[in-house]
């Protein structure tokens, strides 16, 4: 990645103490992480859209110029206006309205907003699935491993449409209430959470069967630790690292799924809408000429998965010793 | 050691190991099943005090009895006591706690043997924790404070030559001499009386080596430890061990004092073994390479398994199993047919 030898290799002890007393913060500045992250301009880019979005979604309320949840500030008549460059556009809109007058940036800020939070906590439910069968797969062995593994390998046969569908399904015949809203939220989590665990678990296992093996852990059981604690306090710091990786990678899988499902229709109604669900009003008015309505939500979503992945694949290349 | 109270009997232990293939590939080619015999019968015992060093090329099944012995493995059969209570692999009653904490291990690697993202500290603490303070009655333990804990952390740095300060660093800002050292104080930390030392010095350059060994027998003179220690470095072995056993797949050939085994070896493995070593001794006489390799213990040779490499070999080490009769295990030296080569 790096043409010049930025990382410090250096494994003497530093006996002055130093490394101590400075603060967390400027020893993170001073880290390998950190001198491989500035080397790339393209990951400091990436880095930085990835944080403006975050923002963004955090403070939606805060930022956008209206709220286009409330019906009081939405106006039919308002609807299908232009960006403000364009003739025919209203100054108030500076992306132009949706087909019910709902103001386009404000709908993004808060779009961002539902697909950030759903992709999020799609990947946390997938990592911890996938990360505590991994432990339990790799530290058991034998028939348990056989078992966990084989159910990951069916569970790959599945798209994670099919999964949406079948949770929603279940759902709705649980609840019957008929309220997609409500449940829309839960739903989308739910299936992403199932559908991505595959990976994590495989990966887990993989570094698991080696530390499970390594003397750190023989020197634990030696003082009698059981294996949840053995797992919890020695492998499973261990065998985080590419996990992070994963679930970066994953966060701009999740996003995009959910925006896939939201556009088919399985996914957040048009009363709370993500980005998918932005593109997929917006997919209806293409033809006729409106043709912001989708452009800025299929333009917000490709920069969102395109930053979050290049930030991916430079924590894989920072974390892996071999790649330094 | 003249008062040679018995602390750890080790009495036929064996270990085996199924190396077959998956099953169904293994009924689709009309295979039978394999298993691989890593320790096959191994007797002796060790006095409090002592340090009982097993020696063998690799692959001779000495590491597997270290992990046996302490529980780490368990054994297919056989048994071992401590002070008479047998050690169990996964037990865990009050009794075999209270045992457990009496036997402690030093590995081989000492970059794998310590928890990468641990503190120095917290990796010695995890004992102490575990069992409570040890106490000079040997008494029962209570849970220690933390500030205990940090004294006892210091203490113990101090011990194997490092700064109390040091317990705030990670592993991977120490060398490797300086980080056996602190396996050595993680496996002090519970106050054990018996320690199984498999290979603590291979994986340390040679200056390094002499210090830990050091370290080692200072420790134990002064705490009144006892050692199985393991190792295929023999001049490494003449240093330490009290007395020795020999390992040759998977058995006991020799066992006996150091320097009577040492100064007289009686199996032709070990005198293959010994004139193997440089030694300043030995200068302008011409040492003998070792001739041959480990056969392998899934399918080892009939008879005495070391007859292919023998150049003494008759007939009846090809069909006899040698016993293990008054500390040798060879049809010749049994016979006192070998020809005598103390030079």
């Amino acid at each position: 990645m790096t043409a010049e030898p930025l990382i410090d290799t250096d494994i003497t002890p530093r006996t002055d103490g130093t490394d101590e007393r400075r603060g967390r913060f400027a020893r993170l500045l001073d880290s390998d992480i950190m001198a491989s992250f500035l080397a790339s301009k393209l990951t400091v880019l990436a880095g930085f859209v990835t944080f403006a979005f975050l923002i963004i979604a955090l403070f939606a309320p805060l930022i956008a110029p209206f709220n286009p949840f409330d019906p009081a500030q939405v106006f039919l008549i308002d609807a299908r206006d232009p960006p403000i460059w364009m003739a025919g556009s209203d100054p108030r809109f500076l992306l132009g309205t949706d087909d019910q007058g709902r103001d386009m940036l404000s709908a993004l800020f808060y779009g961002l907003r539902v697909s950030l939070l759903i992709g999020g906590l799609g990947v946390l439910l997938s990592a911890l699935i996938g990360v505590t069968l991994g432990l339990i797969a790799g530290y058991a062995g034998g028939r348990i491993d056989a078992l966990i593994m084989r159910i990951a390998d069916i569970q790959l046969t599945f798209p994670a449409i099919l999964i949406a569908l079948l949770v929603d399904g279940v759902v709705h015949a649980l609840l019957k209430s008929g309220g997609r809203e409500d449940t829309a939220f839960g739903v989308m989590v739910l299936s992403i959470g199932l559908s991505f665990w595959v990976q994590y678990a495989r990966t887990v296992r993989g570094s698991t069967l080696v530390e499970r093996n390594k003397d750190y852990v023989h020197a634990a059981r030696l003082i009698g630790l059981r294996s949840p604690q053995i797992l919890w306090r020695h492998v499973l710091p261990n065998v985080l690292g590419p996990v992070l990786v994963i679930a970066t990678i994953n966060l701009a899988l999740a996003v995009i799924t959910e925006a896939t499902l939201s556009f088919l229709g399985v996914g957040l109604p048009p009363t709370q809408p993500s980005l998918g669900t932005l593109i997929r009003i917006g997919n209806a008015y293409l033809f006729s000429g409106e043709w912001w309505i989708v452009a800025f939500p299929g333009i917000t979503l490709a920069v969102l998965v395109i930053a979050v992945n290049m930030l991916g694949d430079w924590l894989r290349d920072a974390l892996n010793p071999r790649l330094r | 050691m003249s008062e040679a109270r018995t602390l750890v009997e080790v009495e036929g232990l064996r270990r085996t190991f199924d190396v077959s293939r998956p099953w169904l590939t293994r009924m689709l080619a009309r295979e039978p099943q394999r298993f691989l015999k890593a320790v096959d019968g191994v007797s002796f015992d060790i006095k409090a005090g002592e340090t009982f060093a097993i020696v063998g090329e690799s692959g001779s099944g000495k590491s597997t009895v270290a992990r046996m012995v302490v529980g780490l493995l368990e054994a297919t059969a056989g048994k071992v006591t401590i002070d008479r209570f047998e050690i169990r692999a996964g037990a865990d009653s009050v009794e075999a706690r209270r045992v457990r904490r009496r036997i402690q291990m030093i590995f081989q690697d000492p970059f794998a043997s310590l928890n990468p993202r641990w503190r120095v500290g917290d990796i010695i603490a995890e004992p102490i924790i575990a069992f409570g303070m040890p106490k000079p009655a040997g008494g029962r333990d209570d849970a220690p404070s933390p500030e205990a804990t940090r004294r006892r952390v210091g203490e113990l740095l101090g011990l194997v030559g490092l700064d109390p300060v040091d317990a705030r660093k990670y592993p991977h800002q120490f060398s490797g001499g300086q980080r056996q050292r602190i396996a050595i104080a993680r496996a002090l930390a519970a106050g054990p009386d018996f320690i199984a030392c498999d290979e603590p010095t291979s994986a340390l350059d040679v200056s390094v080596q002499a210090q830990i060994l050091n370290l080692m027998r200072d420790l134990q003179e002064q705490l009144g430890l006892t050692f199985l220690f393991i190792s295929h470095n023999l001049s490494v072995v003449r240093h330490m061990a009290t007395r020795v056993g020999v390992m040759y797949l998977g058995k006991l050939v020799e066992i006996g004092n150091a320097a009577e085994l040492f100064a007289r070896p009686r199996h032709p493995y070990t005198r293959m073994l010994l004139d193997s070593v440089p030694d300043l001794s030995m200068v302008g006489k011409d040492r003998t390479p070792v001739a041959g390799e480990i056969p392998s213990p899934i399918d080892p040779p009939k008879g005495c398994a070391f007859h292919p490499r023998c150049k003494f070999a008759v007939d009846i080490c090809r069909i006899d199993v040698p016993p293990l009769i008054d500390g040798v295990a060879c049809h010749l030296a049994q016979d006192g047919r070998l020809p005598d080569l103390s030079s």
